[in-house]
C-alpha cells in the first residue's frame, strides 16, 4: 500500500506549476474576458495570452499526458491526471483541460483522429460536451473559442465535429472567460471517435478531471483569504485573529484537505480499473464540488465587501467554481448515482457478483 | 499510487478474520460502560490476549506481532467488520501506550506494557478537572515531593473520567511547580488508583451508562518510577497522549465505514416509515418518486443507477448517501495519512483534522439514522445508544471549538487573538 503521488505524474505537476506560476497571471487571466478579448470569427486566436500558455502547457507534455509515447504522449494513466489538473485549477487559466487532458486528447489518439497533433501541440483548441445527447438548447463550454468539439450522439457514440459545423449562438456567462456557446440545432455530420463503452470512460474520466480542477480552486481560493485575513485589521487587529473566521476557514480547509486524497483515490480506480471505479469516481466529485462551493462562500465572505467586487481577483476563481461544480454530474448528480449501486433505488439492484443485496 | 494489499498482508486480513468469525461473541455484550458489561469485556479483551490480537502493532514481547501500520489497519477493518466488542482498554492501549513508547524508560515500558496488553492493568486518562475541560493547562491539581518515600503524593480531582470507576491505574497531570508559566511545572503520572489516599466515585453520562467517574487523590503515594518523562514537561506528553485520542490510533476508519454500512442497510431494509403516521388523510410526505429533478443531466448509457425512490424520502436518501460518502472520504484521509507516517512524518497539528472530521460526520450519520428510524428512534437499541455516544465526540479529545483554532492557528497560520 502507498498513498502517494508517483514520481513521473509529480514531475509532470511540478513543470506545470512553475509554468503556471510564472505565465497564468490574474491579468492574464482578465485577458481572455469579455471587454479584453474578442474571439470573434477567429476563436482562441481572440484569447489575450492564454493560447500561448496553454502551448507552453503542451510543450511540457500536459497535453499529451494519457498518450502513448509512440504516439507523441507521456504515457502516463489516470494517477497523473489529479496532480496536474488541480495545479491547472489552482492557476485558473481559462482553457478547456479537462476536457482536452482527460477526455477528448486519448478518444482522439485510439480514434487516429487528424487533429491529434494539433490538439498535442496547442495549436487547435477542442472542447467537450457530454453530458446529454447533443441537442437544440445544448450549452457547450469553450463553444465560441475551440476549434473542435466532442458531443454525444443519441446512441451514446461520441462525435468530434470541427466548431463551424456546428449552428451555436454565443451565450453569456457567469465565468465571461469560458466562453459559452448553445446549440440552435442537433448537429449533423462529425466524425465518430468512441463507441459507447469508450464513451463512458471518457465521462468518467472527465468527472474526475473537473474533480482535481474545484480542488485546486478551492485550494487557491482558501490561501488567498488566508493571506488577506492576515493582514487586513480591523478593530485594531488582523480580522483572521477572531474566532468566527478561523472557525470559517477551518471548515473550508477540512472539506479540502478531504475532497483532495479522495479525487487521488478515484485516479488510482480508474487507472487500475478497480470493480468500483464509478462509484470512487463519484464520491470525488461529491466531494470536490462542495469544498470548492464551500471555499467560494467562505471565502467572499471572509474577504468584507472587497471580495464583492471585480477589481479584485478572487472573483475569477469563484466563478470557475459555480461553473464547473455543476458541471459533469453536480454533487447531487452523484450522490444519486451512488445511491443506485449502494441499492437505495426501486431498480431491482443486484451486487457485483449478481446476487442480493444483504439486508 | 498504490491501494492494493500484498499477499503477506492478504494472509494478514485471511487470519484475522477467520479468528473473529469463530471468536466474537454472540449475542453482543452488553455495554462496556457499566459494571457488568465491563467484566464481560474484560473476558473479551484476555481472549484477545490469548490469541495475540489486542496489540497487533506492538512487539512480540509485550504480546504483540509486530504488525505494520498497514496491518493494524486491515486488522481494525476486520474488527469493526465482525462486530466485535469495543475495546474497554482502549485509553490504556490507543493512547497511553503510544506516550509509553516515545517517552517511557525500557523499565516502564517492560513493567507497564505487558500487563495493559493481557488486561491486567487498566488505564483511565485524568485531564479534566471540574474547572479545567477545554483550557487543560488550568488545572489544579498537585503533586508533592516525598523525599522520605521516594516519590509525590497528589491532590486534587480528576472527573468525566470514562470508566473511571472501574479502571485499576490512571494517567494524567498534575502541577507540581507552582509558580511556573501555566504549560510548564506540569508533571505526567502513572498512578495506582488502589492506593491510599485516592477515592472513586462512578456518575452516569448522557446515556445512563455508569461510565464517568470522579476521582478524588488526598496525598495518594507514586514513586518516583512512575512519572512519564520528566518533572515539569509533561505538557508535551500530554500533547503526545492528545494527539493519539483525536487522530488515527482511537479512531479508526473502520468504525465509520462499518457505521456507515449499517445505515445504509438501515436505510435499504424498505419497512421503515421515515414520515412517521400512515399519511393516508395527513396529506404528502414526501416518500415516493424523487427523481433525478434538479440535475438536467440524461445519464442514459453513461451510469447505471436507478433514479426513484425505494421507499425513501429523497432528501433522507441523499443524506444517507453523504455519510456513507464522509466515511470512505475520511478512510481515504487516513491512508494518506499512514503512507506519511510510515515515511517518517509526525501528523501533529492535522491529528485536529481527523478529529474534526470522524466526530462530526458520527453525528450527523446516528441523526440520520434516528430519521430513518422514526417512531421506533426513542426505543433504546444500538442507534439510539449510538446517537448518544455520537455527541461526545466533538467533546471529548478537545472541544471542536478548541480542534478548529488549532487548525486555524496551526495548519493555516492565522494570528493568535
Amino acid at each position: 500500500m502507498r498513498f502517494a503521488v508517483a514520481e513521473d505524474a509529480a514531475a509532470l505537476r511540478d513543470a506545470a506549476e512553475a509554468l503556471l506560476a510564472a505565465r497564468a497571471t490574474p491579468a492574464l487571466i482578465r485577458s481572455a474576458w469579455p471587454g479584453e478579448a474578442d474571439p470573434g470569427e477567429g476563436g482562441k486566436d481572440g484569447l489575450g495570452g492564454v493560447p500561448a500558455v496553454w502551448r507552453g502547457l503542451a510543450e511540457i507534455g500536459v497535453t499529451g499526458t494519457l498518450v502513448a509515447e509512440a504516439d507523441g504522449g507521456l504515457g502516463l494513466d489516470e494517477n497523473a491526471l489529479p496532480p496536474v489538473l488541480s495545479r491547472i485549477g489552482h492557476s485558473g487559466l481559462p482553457v478547456p483541460a479537462g476536457e482536452t487532458i482527460a477526455v477528448a486528447v486519448p478518444l482522439l489518439a485510439a480514434a487516429g483522429h487528424p487533429a491529434l497533433p494539433d490538439v498535442l501541440s496547442g495549436a487547435a483548441l477542442v472542447t467537450a460536451q457530454l453530458a446529454t445527447p447533443a441537442a437544440a438548447e445544448l450549452l457547450i463550454p469553450f463553444g465560441q473559442t475551440a476549434d473542435y468539439v466532442l458531443l454525444r450522439a443519441d446512441d451514446g457514440e461520441l462525435r468530434v465535429y470541427e466548431r463551424g459545423e456546428l449552428e451555436a449562438a454565443p451565450v453569456p456567462a457567469v465565468d465571461g472567460s469560458r466562453w459559452l456557446a448553445r446549440l440552435l440545432a442537433k448537429p449533423a455530420g462529425g466524425v465518430p471517435v468512441a463507441a459507447p463503452a469508450d464513451a463512458a470512460a471518457g465521462w468518467e474520466r472527465g468527472v474526475l478531471a473537473a474533480a482535481a480542477i474545484l480542488v485546486g480552486l478551492a485550494e487557491r481560493m482558501l490561501s488567498m483569504t488566508v493571506d488577506y485575513v492576515t493582514v487586513r485589521r480591523q478593530f485594531g487587529v488582523p480580522v483572521g485573529s477572531f474566532q468566527a473566521v478561523k472557525h470559517r476557514l477551518a471548515d473550508a480547509y477540512l472539506a479540502v484537505e478531504f475532497a483532495r486524497p479522495a479525487v487521488l483515490a478515484a485516479g488510482w480506480a480508474q487507472a487500475s480499473a478497480a470493480a468500483d471505479a464509478a462509484e470512487q469516481t463519484s464520491v470525488a466529485k461529491v466531494l470536490a464540488s462542495d469544498a470548492a462551493t464551500t471555499v467560494a462562500r467562505a471565502a467572499i465572505q471572509c474577504h468584507g465587501a472587497i471580495g464583492y467586487t471585480t477589481e479584485y481577483d478572487l472573483h475569477l476563481f469563484a466563478k470557475r467554481a459555480w461553473a464547473l461544480a455543476p458541471s459533469w454530474g453536480s454533487a447531487n448528480w452523484h450522490r444519486r448515482r451512488l445511491a443506485g449501486s449502494l441499492c437505495l433505488t426501486k431498480d431491482v439492484c443486484l451486487t457485483k457478483d449478481g446476487s442480493e443485496p444483504d439486508g | 499510487m498504490d491501494l492494493t494489499e500484498s499477499p503477506a498482508e492478504q494472509a494478514f486480513r485471511a487470519e484475522a478474520r477467520a479468528w473473529l468469525e469463530a471468536n466474537v461473541p454472540r449475542p453482543a455484550l452488553p455495554s462496556g460502560d457499566t459494571r457488568d458489561g465491563f467484566a464481560a469485556h474484560l473476558d473479551w479483551e484476555r481472549a484477545l490476549f490469548e490469541a495475540r490480537w489486542s496489540v497487533v502493532s506492538w512487539p512480540e514481547r509485550y504480546g504483540g506481532r509486530d504488525a505494520s501500520l498497514w496491518e493494524w489497519l486491515i486488522f481494525e477493518e476486520e474488527y469493526y467488520r465482525a462486530g466485535a466488542p469495543q475495546r474497554v482498554t482502549q485509553n490504556g492501549i490507543f493512547l497511553l501506550a503510544p506516550s509509553l513508547f516515545e517517552f517511557g524508560t525500557p523499565e516502564q515500558q517492560d513493567r507497564i506494557l505487558p500487563r495493559m496488553a493481557a488486561g491486567e492493568e487498566l488505564w483511565a486518562q485524568g485531564w479534566s478537572e471540574p474547572a479545567a475541560g477545554s483550557d487543560l493547562a488550568g488545572i489544579t491539581s498537585r503533586a508533592e515531593r516525598d523525599e522520605a518515600a521516594g516519590g509525590w503524593r497528589l491532590y486534587g480531582q480528576k472527573t468525566w473520567t470514562t470508566r473511571g470507576a472501574f479502571c485499576t491505574h490512571l494517567f494524567g497531570l498534575f502541577r507540581t511547580d507552582p509558580a511556573a508559566e501555566r504549560h510548564r511545572g506540569l508533571t505526567y503520572f502513572l498512578a495506582d488508583l488502589r492506593s491510599p489516599g485516592v477515592e472513586v466515585r462512578g456518575f452516569e453520562r448522557l446515556d445512563g451508562d455508569e461510565g464517568f467517574a470522579d476521582v478524588y487523590f488526598d496525598g495518594a503515594f507514586v514513586p518516583e518510577r512512575d512519572v512519564l518523562g520528566e518533572v515539569n514537561r509533561g505538557w508535551s506528553v500530554a500533547m503526545a497522549t492528545t494527539g493519539s485520542e483525536r487522530g488515527l490510533t482511537l479512531r479508526s476508519p473502520s468504525r465509520f465505514v462499518t457505521a456507515a454500512n449499517r445505515l445504509v442497510e438501515l436505510a435499504r431494509s424498505g419497512t421503515l416509515d421515515p414520515a412517521g403516521p400512515d399519511s393516508a388523510g395527513l396529506g404528502s410526505v414526501g416518500l415516493g418518486s424523487a427523481g433525478l429533478d434538479s440535475a438536467g443531466l440524461d445519464s442514459a448509457g453513461l451510469d447505471h443507477a436507478g433514479l426513484d425512490a425505494a421507499g425513501l424520502d429523497s432528501g433522507l436518501r441523499d443524506r444517507v448517501v453523504q455519510s456513507w460518502i464522509e466515511a470512505r472520504a475520511y478512510h481515504l484521509f487516513t491512508l494518506e495519512q499512514v503512507t506519511g507516517i510510515v515515511a517518517g512524518d509526525s501528523p501533529g497539528a492535522r491529528s485536529s483534522l481527523n478529529k474534526l472530521y470522524w466526530s462530526e460526520l458520527d453525528v450527523r450519520l446516528h441523526e440520520t439514522a434516528m430519521e430513518l428510524l422514526g417512531a421506533d428512534a426513542e426505543a433504546d437499541g444500538p442507534w439510539s445508544r449510538g446517537f448518544e455516544f455520537s455527541l461526545a465526540g466533538p467533546i471529548y479529545a478537545g472541544t471542536n471549538e478548541i480542534q478548529r483554532n488549532i487548525v486555524a492557528e496551526r495548519l493555516l497560520g492565522l494570528p493568535r487573538a
